[in-house]
């Protein structure tokens, strides 16, 4: 459990009062990102993506 | 309190057969539960929950023992390996404490009772992995069945995702409808998964920010099934009814995002906390809450105004500023600079979230699920010129909670580190096995593992256990959720020898 102590500290640190500052990421950075996601994506999608949509078919529960 | 409480989330999982969309999910459900089970050596039984009624106890540590229900004999058709018997019945308890079973067509993990929104994704976490070792396993005879962590086919079907949270008995259940009611309408802006497709049977193309809030048609009502209310009266404490509510919360979603599951958890915790001492002295009842609770799911813009009861006008997110003003007022005014760890992470991240979604809701890709799968959405909409409408799109929201690290896109964002993780793999992968220390869950997932051949039957609230040389069966009730931690009753089950060694040093005052 020692790990997750770990990481119970490095995240609570920062306390309410000083929020890490959102990383500015520039607008070509964010678009190379989506596409490298997207590409990477795409090699696992569903290859006939209508007959999974249609194949997804579920009881109703609680 | 603070956003410490018992508390625990149950997951109905999609279920499905690639190809073969007419296979029967409730066999396919107990398939689910039967493999897993029998990998981990557990033996599945069609009575290992005990349903029979609580009878009272105490001793120091919370127990009392009872003398018994029943000749083991008396059992044994009970038994029945559900291989041969009715698979559609295959519930087990497993070592870290939770249940999974089969819940109409869907297998269902009921995580372990935990102290703490942080332990709440980590033991939810858990049943994922859960699940994901069921799907490997079945997968070596194709065509195997995978397992979905969402909460609709898109079609009209719907089954859910619930969260639990011990209250005190004394608050007027009318204050929890008042104040939940109007946080609930708007916290889907926070913990929403994401949808494609408007209206039960998406027969309106278009994203939403959660899966369930369509489904919603009363306010306050008994149904979890049909007719589902916002605020569920469900009133089974598993615990001292005399004490103890617990709240059957279930209009949330099932999270892949840590961030949002933490907040799901430790936000509600919080506005209980501040219902339970009367804290809240505004009213902000919404004007037809079932309708705006759509309203708001339809509105990724987040610019939709509400209309209050008294006729204020405001956005989501001007009431869950509003919630998160007084909740840091609550806490400073009670705890001050002492507050504990588990409450600082969540307003943490409560603060953060609220502040990048006032400024632009794309930026909380990394913290808001709804938004890290809209961006998705929208960037295969800009990339391949695609209309809502198209198979691919709901073709990613469903791929998005498939639960095979490979496959499942929510996974992969995660593993990518685009989306913000809080518990680690590691942490999560322990706790399939191991139960949360600081509850009751600790002796049922304990006594388990360590006596596993001689637990005949458990329950939320109690444990049938089998002694050898013993004629009757011995039932050792457990009503008190804070009781049977390890801190407790780490010493006495570990001098334990034998079930018969834990039974005598129980009994010992």
């Amino acid at each position: 459990m020692a790990g997750q102590e770990q990481i119970k500290r490095d995240r609570r640190d920062d306390g309410p009062d000083d929020l890490p500052e959102p990383t500015p990421v520039a607008p070509t950075a964010q678009t190379q990102d989506i596409d490298d996601l997207l590409d990477e994506i795409d090699g696992v999608l569903e290859t006939n993506a209508e007959e999974f949509v249609r194949g997804f078919v579920q009881k109703g529960g609680q | 309190m603070t956003v410490r409480r018992i508390m625990g989330i149950e997951t109905e999982y999609g279920i499905s057969v690639p190809g073969r969309p007419q296979a029967n999910p409730m066999v396919l459900s107990g398939d689910v539960v039967t493999t897993y089970a029998a990998a981990r050596g557990i033996r599945p039984a069609r009575a290992s929950w005990d349903y029979a009624d609580e009878a009272p106890l105490r001793d120091a540590r919370g127990f009392e023992m009872n003398r018994a229900v029943a000749h083991p004999s008396q059992l044994t058709d009970e038994w029945g390996d559900p291989a041969l018997d009715d698979p559609t019945m295959a519930n087990v308890v497993l070592t870290n404490g939770a249940r999974l079973y089969v819940d109409h067509a869907h297998p269902e993990y009921s995580s372990p009772e935990v102290t703490n929104p942080r332990d709440a994704i980590r033991w939810d976490r858990a049943g994922e992995l859960v699940m994901r070792e069921a799907v490997q396993r079945l997968g070596t005879v194709p065509p195997g069945v995978n397992l979905y962590k969402n909460n609709t086919d898109g079609k009209g079907q719907s089954y859910g995702t619930h969260e639990n949270y011990l209250m005190s008995r004394r608050t007027p259940f009318l204050d929890i409808v008042k104040h939940l009611t109007p946080f609930f309408v708007v916290r889907q802006v926070m913990c929403g998964a994401g949808r494609v497709g408007i209206g039960v049977d998406s027969r309106t193309n278009g994203f939403q920010l959660a899966q369930r809030s369509d489904f919603f048609e009363c306010e306050v009502g008994l149904e979890t099934t049909l007719k589902r209310p916002i605020i569920n009266t469900r009133d089974e404490p598993h615990a001292v009814a005399d004490l103890y509510r617990r709240l059957h919360v279930i209009i949330g979603d099932a999270n892949h995002s840590d961030v949002a599951n933490l907040l799901k958890m430790g936000t509600t915790s919080l506005v209980l906390a501040m219902i339970e001492d009367g804290f809240l002295d505004q009213d902000l009842s919404i004007e037809q809450p079932v309708a705006a609770l759509r309203a708001v799911s339809h509105d990724p813009s987040l610019t939709h105004l509400l209309t209050l009861r008294d006729g204020r006008r405001l956005t989501a997110l001007d009431l869950l500023d509003h919630f998160h003003e007084r909740a840091a007022a609550y806490l400073d005014q009670r705890w001050g600079r002492d507050v504990d760890e588990d409450t600082r992470e969540v307003m943490h991240w409560w603060t953060l979230v609220l502040e990048r979604l006032r400024r632009d809701p794309m930026e909380a890709r990394r913290e808001v699920e709804w938004v890290a799968k809209l961006a998705l959405l929208e960037g295969y909409r800009e990339r391949d010129s695609l209309g809502w409408g198209d198979p691919r799109l709901k073709a990613v929201d469903i791929q998005w909670s498939d639960v095979r690290a490979d496959r499942g896109l929510a996974h992969r964002l995660s593993d990518s580190g685009r989306l913000e993780r809080l518990v680690s793999h590691q942490d999560a992968e322990s706790a399939m096995t191991q139960p949360p220390a600081d509850t009751r869950a600790w002796f049922r997932g304990t006594v388990l593992e360590r006596f596993p051949e001689q637990v005949v039957a458990a329950s939320w609230d109690s444990l049938i256990v089998e002694v050898p040389g013993q004629r009757n069966l011995q039932r050792i009730p457990m009503m008190d959720p804070h009781r049977g931690t390890e801190e407790q009753l780490g010493g006495v089950v570990e001098r334990s020898a034998s079930m018969a060694d834990l039974m005598a040093e129980l009994a010992t005052p």
